[in-house]
């Protein structure tokens, strides 16, 4: 469990910040310079803050009122950076053992084996941080911050440094982390896949505050969160039962009640539950059935509301059945087609904008 | 003629063997004393903010641009048997005037500003996220200071020392003021020569000392190369 209201004014700044959560992922999403990282700084002791508390696991980490603050490395939190911080003069072997040693003999339950393991980094233990691969030592990295034994895992953006490939490889190490160790984790990072993947509870965070609170599909699933982003960072969360693999090499089926949704990728066993990103930009909207067209996702729906922006607009489509789609048009495409609240409407998606970049398990599917 | 042949070792005299182990003596001790003095200087320097820093930073910087026989002077007013502190440390033991530990005290303090820039250059290069990441895992300060930022500013360190090792080995001006020319005292190379050169007939003996220093120098400067060069293959990895 834990628990966080904080209040601090860094120059014209200003951050103000609840929320509370138990086991699983927390993820902190928004923008950077919204104050995610702060918030972190503030759990992990780097910060004080002028006001309020911070809890885990009933222990009071910084309480203003009551007039307590430990101090960083008396807080038992593992933080994992962005670009791991490995100490370079020790070899991985050493920096696996660094925060073990300094966790009091009766709370090391964390086994060593299991978490080299778990991360494969068992033919690294030799070698100095020098000699890894960025992949590697994010690994390493986790590892380290696992072994110290902590209450909370604190993950600050640990795949931004990475390019796609290793982030591919990383994310399954997360979630493993995340289902055999039992250690809370707070995720801080601005990629909606990382979040909806790993998240059971999400807080979206915006200039400072709180803007919206939930599990991924509900956040994400609201006008007011979507125009907070970036044009580009705004993504629709779908969940659907993955339906099976077309004899066609890769391409998957996923069936949602609105409608079929093909991706270029595996999404998981035949049967469960998926949970997909779909780009804003990459969606397309049609007041008819779409016949003579490339694209093989069709959703059928209800136009919820319509938000302008400039030259641009963003449309929220209640999907037949479940889910909310969000789809941005321009002004002009808006008027050719008379959308308005209530029109019927296919969105539509190419396979191709979707791989299993896009997927993220339902936390419940992966324990 | 003056001999020049490596045989000059072989005629080297009793007295002039005191001189060099003196030197040696001296210069190790002055090292050794001024090393933690200057390793949490250059840290505080480094690292803390505090009021007066420009001051400090300045009394530290001193003797490296005051005449050193104005720095041996003020030694002798400082901690002379005379001396403000003087009658002091007298009292719990200590004599430093015309005994060879003034003449360490005088080589450190020379020393002092070198060691303490080479050192403070290695501290603000550390990457200070090594020391949160420590933090995060468990390690108080004091911990961390130990085991990641002492160990990853060890080149600096030890360049530090061996500036200040070479320092005292060379120093002259503020040593005879504080101490004076003192043969099997205080009586440094330095001082030796000083003498030969002084007496008719004196050039062969400095000649002698001078091939001894020119070893000494070579031979601690390879060794700190050696030990430099170790100490950075093995944090090879910081990009």
């Amino acid at each position: 469990m834990i628990e966080v209201n904080v209040k601090l004014k860094v120059g014209t700044f200003s951050l103000e910040v609840a929320f509370a959560n138990g086991a699983g992922v927390t993820a902190l999403f928004g923008q950077s310079g919204s104050g995610k990282s702060l918030t972190l700084n503030l759990i992990a002791g780097l910060m004080r803050p002028d006001e309020g508390y911070v809890r885990v696991g009933g222990k009071t980490l910084v309480d203003t009122e009551k007039r307590i603050f430990l101090p960083t490395h008396r807080r038992r939190i593992g933080l994992v950076f962005q670009d791991s911080n490995l100490f370079p003069h020790m070899s991985v072997k050493q920096n696996l053992l660094y925060g073990r040693w300094f966790a009091p003999r009766r709370e090391r339950e964390i086994d060593f084996d299991a978490v080299v393991e778990t991360l494969g980094i068992g033919k690294l233990l030799g070698r100095p941080p020098a000699r890894l691969s960025g992949g590697e030592r994010q690994r390493v990295a986790i590892g380290r911050a696992l072994l110290s034994c902590p209450k909370l895992l604190l993950f600050d953006e640990p795949l931004a440094a990475l390019d796609m490939r290793r982030k591919l490889e990383i994310m399954p190490l997360i979630e493993r982390v995340r289902d055999e160790f039992k250690v809370p984790i707070v995720y801080v990072s601005h990629a909606v896949e990382e979040v909806v993947r790993l998240a059971a509870c999400v807080v979206m965070i915006d200039a400072g505050r709180v803007k919206a609170i939930g599990d991924p599909a509900e956040v994400f699933g609201t006008m007011e969160s979507q125009t907070s982003e970036a044009r580009f960072d705004r993504s629709s969360v779908l969940t659907g039962v993955v339906r099976g693999e077309s004899p066609l090499v890769g391409l998957t089926e996923l069936e949602h009640p609105s409608g079929t949704v093909w991706l270029a990728g595996p999404a998981g066993p035949v049967g469960s539950t998926a949970r997909i990103v779909v780009k804003a930009t990459d969606v397309v909207l049609s007041l008819s059935q779409p016949r003579d067209i490339s694209a093989r996702s069709v959703l059928s729906g209800a136009v919820e509301e319509i938000q302008f922006d400039g030259p641009l607009a963003t449309v929220e489509i209640a999907l037949d059945g479940d889910g909310r789609l969000f789809a941005t048009a321009t002004k002009g495409a808006i008027d050719q087609l008379e959308l308005a609240p209530g029109a019927r409407v296919f969105a539509l998606f190419k396979t191709t904008a979707l791989d299993e970049r896009n997927v993220a398990m339902a936390p419940q599917a992966a324990s | 003629m003056l001999n020049l042949s490596p045989s000059v070792l072989a005629d080297l005299s009793p007295a002039e063997w005191t001189a060099i182990w003196l030197s040696l003596r001296i210069a190790v001790v002055a090292t050794l004393i001024s090393l933690p003095f200057g390793i949490f200087t250059a840290y505080a320097l480094a690292r803390w903010h505090f009021p007066g820093k420009t001051l400090v930073n300045g009394i530290v910087h001193l003797p490296l641009v005051l005449p050193p026989v104005v720095t041996g002077f003020m030694l002798l007013i400082m901690l002379g048997r005379r001396g403000v502190f003087g009658p002091f440390l007298a009292s719990i033991g200590i004599v430093l005037s015309f005994r060879w530990t003034g003449a360490a005290v005088a080589c450190a303090v020379m020393g002092f500003p070198l060691m303490v820039r080479a050192m403070r250059l290695s501290f603000e290069a550390i990457d200070r996220r090594l020391e949160l990441a420590s933090g995060t895992l468990g390690a108080s300060r004091l911990w961390t200071f130990f085991l990641v930022t002492l160990p990853l500013a060890l080149p600096g360190i030890i360049v530090g020392a061996i500036l200040a090792f070479a320092k005292a080995l060379g120093e002259f001006g503020a040593t005879i003021t504080f101490v004076s020319n003192i043969p099997g005292e205080t009586q440094t190379i330095s001082a030796a020569i000083y003498t030969f050169t002084q007496v008719p007939g004196g050039d062969e003996g400095a000649l002698r000392l001078t091939v001894v220093a020119i070893i000494i120098a070579l031979v601690a400067l390879i060794a700190s190369e050696i030990i430099q060069w170790q100490a950075e293959k093995r944090l090879a990895s910081i990009e």
